[in-house]
């Protein structure tokens, strides 16, 4: 019975999804006819030259030079989004101190401080990785510091009355109950970190994803655009709905 | 096993005992040393204000002893420091001044085993099922596996929530996830259970029924209860004695007996004396309930107190 329903689920969830992918790729035809060649290629095209393209020793370099600086800023946003944010969660005047400076750094368009990063970093990996995480670690460090003021006071007192170690209580109650809202900061992470790193490549790189746009922007070359938007497109759609779906695992007990 | 037996009070049969008059003055009825549980003498509690005012005078110096096997309940206007009160006989907050001793041991900065504590906030584990949330305690403490299962079954049974037991708690309404925690309590067996209004979120009839459900629980353990409460009725028709509590800082106006029988339960709120002993408390509670909302219009109106 359960089984059964599950199956069900499971089929009419496939089917959502065909039809998502149908419509976009129906939104997405319907766009080039209208504006044409110009600005965009049709869906056929731009598959037919991915598939030529993905494997291409000109293009594999670019790609790997964004994931090694993407994963960096990934880890440096994550490592220190959540040690920054656990930090002022638990230290409470620090957290207020510092929670308007992080809200007004979240809400300041990171591309002014380019310049700045530039200074200090030079052009290469390092700009782009500093580029990244200053995207990524502010939200993360906030999911964090609000999963921690956000602990049920209840629980911890429940956790005296049953007399456990401060370990145990780590352990039983705090983790459990931090664990949910903190991945959702590194979902959030993840999508600004990837933003970070392709405008840092956009504009002060000769490697990487954002470098190839930005080079075929300049050169007018609609094919590799539209190929290379449409690449982006599935990596951060498959790794979000990755993210997303561990996400609601996560809260659907809370 | 009640106070009112021990004192051998005759004719304490059924549902139409009497209660007996109130004791005229403030303070703890005498309870005979063996029979001591637990004990509050000169327990004061004050709060530090928060920015160089004086410091906040939440509660005392307050008498308090509560009897192995006792229902003891208390009422108070709200803010009278009843849940400060519990805190510390809890061992979950110091005194200012004063001492609490529970089982002839002094408490002193952490629970003591055998103390079982229902807050009056929900404070089931939203990320555990009903049955790991009751089985939570036992599971810290190693119980074996069997035993766990077994104890954790018979309060998931006990409770009704046997259904439940493999749902979150956020699938459960405030009563259920009440009496998760109830639960969660219980299967530990402490030997003093402290509930602080624990259904002060739940409608009349509900509240009826489980002021039932802890009858019935305090008769199937012979623990000791002290449950705090702002409802007089469910005090009275609940307690073997009742404490009443003045406004702020919180002292003991009057202790009642009220003499119910042990196998009592909730229709005794049709008997004619149970209309005599919550009017009586309320004329007492009436005046402290004044005084508390007098505080508060003081509070707002920025009067020194
Ligand atoms: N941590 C605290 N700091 C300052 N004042 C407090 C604190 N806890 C309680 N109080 C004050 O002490 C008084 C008694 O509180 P409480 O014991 O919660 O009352 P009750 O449970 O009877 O409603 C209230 O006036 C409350 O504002
Ligand atoms: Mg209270």
């Amino acid at each position: 019975m359960t089984q059964s329903t599950a199956a069900v689920g499971k089929s009419r969830r496939l089917q959502d999804f065909a039809l998502l992918v149908a419509c976009i790729l129906a939104a997405w035809q319907a766009l080039y006819m209208i504006v044409g060649d110009v600005a965009i290629t049709s869906p056929v095209t731009t598959l037919g030259y991915a598939i030529e393209l993905l494997p291409s020793s000109d293009f594999r370099p670019h790609l790997a030079a964004s994931l090694t600086a993407f994963g960096n800023a990934l880890l440096i946003s994550y490592a220190g989004g959540v040690l920054l944010g656990l930090t002022l969660g638990f230290h409470r005047f620090s957290g207020e101190v510092a929670e308007p400076m992080l809200g007004a750094l979240y809400s300041l368009p990171k591309i002014a401080l380019y310049p700045i990063i530039l200074q200090i970093f030079g052009l290469g990996l390092s700009a782009k990785v500093a580029f990244g995480a200053l995207h990524g670690v502010i939200p993360v460090a906030l999911f964090s510091m609000n999963a921690v003021r956000g602990i049920n006071p209840m629980h911890l007192r429940t956790a005296r009355v049953l007399r456990l170690s401060s370990i145990e209580t780590v352990r039983t109650i705090v983790a459990p109950a931090i664990i949910p809202e903190i991945v959702t900061g590194l979902r959030v992470g993840f999508s600004l970190t990837l933003l970070g790193v392709l405008i840092g490549e956009m504009f002060a790189s000769q490697h990487g994803m954002g470098f190839l746009l930005i080079n075929a922007i300049n050169l007018h070359d609609v094919k590799m655009i539209t190929t290379l938007i449409f690449v982006l497109f599935l990596f951060a759609t498959v790794t979000s709905a990755i993210l997303l779906a561990i996400d609601r695992r996560l809260h659907v007990r809370v | 096993m009640t106070l009112v037996r021990e004192q051998g009070s005759p004719g304490s049969s059924g549902p139409s005992a009497r209660p007996r008059e109130l004791a005229p003055r403030s303070g703890p009825a005498t309870v005979g040393a063996s029979k001591l549980h637990a004990q509050l003498t000169g327990v004061t509690k004050l709060f530090p204000a928060p920015s160089g005012e004086n410091p906040v005078h939440a509660l005392g110096p307050i008498d308090m002893a509560v009897e192995r096997g006792e229902f003891f309940a208390i009422v108070g206007p709200s803010g009278c420091g009843k849940s400060t009160l519990l805190d510390i006989l809890a061992g979950l907050a110091a005194p200012t001044d004063g001492t609490v001793v529970f089982e002839n041991k002094p408490i002193s900065g952490a629970v003591p085993p055998g103390i079982g504590v229902v807050f009056q906030e929900d404070a089931s584990f939203p990320w555990l099922t009903v049955w790991d949330n009751v089985a939570f305690g036992l599971r810290r403490a190693g119980l074996e596996r069997g035993e766990t299962t077994k104890r954790v079954e018979h309060w998931l049974r006990f409770m009704g929530l046997a259904d439940f037991a493999r749902a979150h708690p956020a699938h459960l309404s405030g009563g259920m996830r009440q009496r998760v925690c109830i639960a969660r309590t219980l299967v530990l067996e402490p030997r003093m259970i402290l509930l602080d209004e624990p259904f002060g979120a739940l409608d009349q009839q509900t509240r009826l029924l489980m002021g039932d459900e802890l009858l019935r629980l305090w008769r199937a353990t012979g623990a000791t209860v002290v449950l705090i409460t702002h409802a007089i009725d469910e005090a009275c028709m609940l307690a073997d004695r009742v404490g009443v509590m003045t406004a702020r800082p919180g002292r003991f106006a009057d202790v009642a007996v009220t003499r119910w029988p042990g196998d009592r339960d909730s229709r005794i709120v049709s008997d004619p004396s149970f209309g005599q002993l919550t009017g009586r408390v309320w004329s007492i509670l009436r005046d402290e309930s004044i005084k508390a909302i007098g505080h508060a219009e003081g509070d707002i109106g920025g009067r020194s107190p």
